[in-house]
């Protein structure tokens, strides 16, 4: 203890022992104390950067102009209201620099061209990490609370998604991730709420099990349930990975719970009378362009066909043939809503297509399979298991109520913090990883984890991602200027009789009118300016094809006259262009020097043979629809207005404008008028 | 007293040390553990490219089609067994970077190009009976400007500048008069300027006393497209394009 004592009192002695010794080292301290700041800086990693960065400029023909341009000290971009305090391009020095282009070296490289300014949203916006930080480590690696690390480069259009909640044509993967939100039924059991208030709305179509047992057997549930994909590669349900036992149980309750419905069985005493030609059953399933809803797999195991409808290679393991029968007769009888449409097939035609259909199966799939008789403890199980699992947030199921908020909302799952995260062990400790593991392998979370097994590719995965991470809290505390509205369909329907025709026909399936359905082919909202009534009525009773080079085409529906006369009256009449003038072109008996003139126009100024034919003899151009007689099919007013500017009749298109004068407008539609085609109407192509 | 401190304070140091140590092998141990051994049961000669080279991908992404590389014997047969490992610029991945080839012969790997837009150049090796073969793959990797000209290509122009043909889109390169250049035809479209490409987008052939079968731009694209459009001609450019802007030279 005295050494101690004694040592100390004789330091304090040295040091503080008179005024002028103390104030000496006062000072001194104090001096020291004023320098740790720029000594910091001096040894700061910025710091470093900066210096590196002008050395980099030092020896380049422009570097009178960068080093001008050059702000020693620490960056900020300050953007109060949203909520951005970026010091990135403290070191990041050449984001800006156009001239900087050939420099590959990080920090210094230039920002790729996009379409916003730096300045005006900053970088963690998009790119995520610690905007204020001013290392590396802080910057761009944090874990902490609160925190997250910098954004992989793959995901990065979730941050257009924060603001643009529209499909914009350069964020391709985050378009295919929202879609396949609805597609995949992700919003049936996870609530999303966009910014601005309305919810995401699922795409999908998932059947309605109230009369499952007339459609198939205990059977195939079993090995449906067991194994999706067995069935159908492409289909999108999920595999919950069920035991054998609740695959039975689950089975049980289905074909336990399921009501018959009249017309599914009633069908069969006229099926009974008519027997189906085998031969005409391809052609028949081609004419009726069945492909382009419904993908079948080929012998080289690829999927030919499109995604509407589900896959029908293994259709003939699935469905009753009473029931397919009654189905091709009258999907509407089976599902109200279903996006096939009623083709009027004959009672011939229906027995054909089934016999056609039923042969597609495959002799192996669900061989093994023998399900005893349940007891009622096993289908009450079945019950508890669907209430369990959430089927019925998808599928009508009697007896079960649909569920509410079934599964966790995900909102502002891009915000979701790291702390509230259970990561696996060896992980990557940040949010897309987690989210990415959790799509792609639910299960590997626990065993009690109730969400399915989808089956995704990696790119589709990374999709989804993207489309939740997009999915902030900045997102919803922007301002409102700064958001583009989702475009959300519309619930338009046609009105009465021929409404109801539309509806059955499913046009909406493919054609899109007033904002509401599909995009395979022409959307229809002006259509009734566009054509002639004779042109119209041919069509839809014998659809051919406009464009030469289209795979998927307009089905022939068996409509009869008055049908076909009232769908016809009801387009003309309802679905007209206020921007198509009649009037516009008074005389569409033009003059033969006029049509002489557009002829000269068609052909040389705008040389429109490069897309379209006009005379199938010497015109080969194969992107636009076929005009041989476009004079038969088109009214003069909607040629005029389409070719001043297509894009006003049909956004998107891709005719280009070509800035045409009135007069040359007037002259080429006058040209166009002229080409009637042979013989009066529907001349073949 | 003060060697009670002294004392605590060395076994204190010597803990930490301990501790230091411990973290930097475990550090230093984790790389050894991604190390898989492969053992090759065979070599061939030669190293061929079946399928996966150049493509165009986007960056900081995996290509679409796995990148396929075949080892052969001197006679052109395949030899399955043998070892292949794949090679890139920094930030280019592969899963997996080395395997054996399959029983046909064949290496698969899917690749994800780094976050810089450019060209890539990957390389396969494989050990081989005496030396060691290495062939080079090229990929593409397409930055947001580029990839905005590549969909609107899609969209407004393969049609008649690619003249294949896939099965859901028809080329109509074919049944034109005069004949576009595919974009990726360097030797021609590198001589066309920024400006010269942005008349013959905007106005059409015509503007550059060309065929009008090419169609003018002008009023349906905008001058961000059609800037996007020129940045992804300059891309896929083949031999690759050089910047004509500012050359700088060293002084
Ligand atoms: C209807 C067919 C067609 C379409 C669509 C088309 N082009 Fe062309 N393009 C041509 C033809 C034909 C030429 C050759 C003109 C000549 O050499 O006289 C051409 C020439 C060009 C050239 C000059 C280089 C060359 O190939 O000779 C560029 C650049 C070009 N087109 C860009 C585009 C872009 C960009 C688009 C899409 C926005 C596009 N084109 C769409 C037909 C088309």
């Amino acid at each position: 203890m005295h050494p101690i004592r004694r040592y100390l009192s004789s330091a304090w002695q040295a040091l503080f022992g008179d005024a002028v010794r103390a104030f000496g080292v006062v000072s001194a301290v104090l001096l020291l104390a004023l320098a740790i700041a720029p000594a910091k800086n001096q040894f700061a990693q910025w710091h470093q950067y900066q210096r590196r960065y002008l050395s980099l400029i030092h020896d380049r023909g422009d570097a009178v102009t960068l080093r001008r341009r050059f702000q020693p000290g620490i960056h900020q971009t300050w953007l109060p209201e949203l909520g951005v305090v970026d010091r990135c391009t403290t070191c990041h020095l050449g984001l800006n620099e156009a001239g900087l282009g050939d420099v590959s070296q990080q920090p210094f490289r230039k920002h790729p061209a996009i379409p916003h300014s730096l300045d005006g949203f900053g970088c963690v916006i998009c790119h995520g990490g610690q905007g204020p930080a001013t290392t590396v480590a802080e910057a761009h690696h944090s874990e902490r609370a609160g925190e997250e690390p910098i954004l992989p480069a793959r995901y990065i259009e979730s941050g257009c998604g924060q603001c643009h909640q529209n499909a914009l044509p350069g964020t391709p993967q985050l378009n295919l991730g929202r879609a396949m939100l609805t597609r995949y039924g992700c919003v049936r059991c996870h609530a999303i709420t966009r910014p601005d208030g309305t919810r995401v709305m699922a795409t999908d179509h998932p059947p309605s099990l109230v009369h499952i047992a007339d459609k198939t057997t205990r059977e195939w549930i079993y090995s449906w349930l067991k194994d999706p994909q067995a069935y159908a590669e492409s289909t999108t349900m999920p595999n919950y990975k069920l035991s054998d036992a609740d695959a039975r149980d689950l089975s049980a309750y289905l074909m336990s719970s399921s009501t018959p419905r009249e017309g599914d069985t009633a069908l069969a005493a006229t099926k009974a009378g008519s027997s189906a030609d085998l031969a005409a059953g391809p052609s028949l399933y081609g004419q009726s362009f069945c492909a382009s809803c419904h993908a079948v797999q080929n012998a080289a195991g690829n999927l030919v066909g499109g995604d509407v409808g589900p896959e029908l290679t293994r259709i003939g393991n699935k469905a009753k043939p009473e029931w397919l029968a009654a189905w091709l007769a009258n999907p509407r009888v089976y599902d109200a809503t279903t996006l096939m449409p009623h083709y009027r097939f004959t009672a011939q035609q229906v027995a054909t297509l089934t016999t056609f259909l039923q042969a597609k199966s495959d002799s192996d799939y669900g061989t093994g399979v023998h399900l005893d008789a349940p007891i009622p403890a096993q289908v009450a199980h079945g019950k508890r298991l669907i209430v369990e699992l959430g089927c019925a947030a998808c599928h009508e199921i009697n007896g079960v109520q649909k569920p509410e908020n079934f599964a966790p909302d995900l909102s502002t799952i891009g915000s979701k913090p790291l702390a509230q995260i259970v990561f696996l062990p060896g992980m990557e400790v940040s949010l897309p990883s987690y989210i990415v593991a959790k799509i792609r392998q639910p299960r590997a979370f626990g065993a009690s984890v109730k969400m399915p097994q989808f089956a995704l590719t990696a790119p589709q995965a990374d999709a989804l991602t993207t489309a939740l991470l997009s999915l902030t809290n900045r997102s919803r505390s922007m301002p409102d200027t700064l958001r583009v509205a989702a475009t959300v369909e519309t619930n338009y329907q046609p009105a009465g009789h021929a409404g109801k025709l539309i509806n059955e026909l499913a046009c909406f399936s493919c054609h899109r009118i007033n904002g509401r359905g599909g995009d395979m082919a022409p959307d229809l909202t002006w259509e009734g300016s566009s054509v002639q009534r004779q042109w119209l009525i041919d069509f839809l009773r014998n659809p051919n094809t406009l464009r030469p080079s289209l795979i998927r085409r307009m089905p022939r529906f068996n409509l009869s006259d008055s049908e076909n006369k009232e769908l016809t009256e009801y387009i003309l009449a309802v679905y007209q262009s206020p921007a198509v003038d009649a009037d516009a072109v008074p005389d569409p008996s033009h003059s033969p020097d006029v049509v002489e003139h557009g002829k000269q126009l068609f052909y040389s100024k705008y040389a429109c043979q490069s897309c379209h034919i006009a005379n199938d003899k010497t015109d080969k151009g194969y992107i636009g629809p076929t005009l041989t007689q476009v004079g038969s099919r088109l009214t003069a007013a909607w040629i005029y207005s389409w070719l001043k500017n297509p894009q006003a009749l049909r956004p998107g298109t891709t005719e280009p404008n070509q800035n045409m004068s009135d007069e040359d407008a007037r002259a080429l539609a006058a040209f166009l008028m002229s080409l009637k085609g042979q013989g009066a109407h529907g001349a073949k192509l | 007293m003060i060697t009670r401190i002294r004392s605590m304070m060395v076994r204190a140091g010597i803990v930490l040390v301990g501790v230091f140590a411990l973290v930097g092998v475990a550090g230093c141990k984790r790389p050894a553990q991604q190390a898989t051994t492969l053992k090759a049961s065979a070599a061939g000669t030669a190293l061929v490219e079946s399928s996966g080279g150049h493509q165009l991908g986007v960056t900081g992404t995996a290509l679409k089609d796995p990148l396929v590389v075949q080892v052969n014997d001197d006679q052109g047969t395949a030899v399955p067994g043998a070892l292949v490992e794949f090679h890139g610029p920094f930030g280019v991945t592969f899963d997996p970077a080395a395997m054996l080839t399959d029983t046909s012969g064949q290496a698969t790997t899917a690749v994800t190009l780094g976050t810089i837009a450019g060209r890539y150049q990957l390389s396969a090796v494989t050990p081989g009976k005496s030396k060691a073969v290495t062939i080079e793959i090229v990929e593409m990797a397409l930055g947001y400007q580029q990839r905005v000209g590549s969909i609107l290509n899609e969209k407004h122009c393969s049609r008649c500048h690619d003249p294949e043909s896939s099965a859901e889109r028809v080329s109509n390169f074919n049944n034109l008069e005069v004949k576009p250049h595919a974009f990726a035809e360097g030797d021609t479209l590198n001589k066309m300027s920024d400006a010269d490409l942005t008349a013959i987008i905007q106005h059409g052939g015509p503007a550059l006393n060309r065929s009008a079968l090419m169609p003018p731009y002008g009023s349906t694209l905008s001058a961000s497209d059609v800037r996007a459009l020129i940045s992804y001609i300059r891309a896929v450019a083949d031999p690759p394009y050089q910047s004509a802007g500012t050359v700088y030279a060293r002084k």
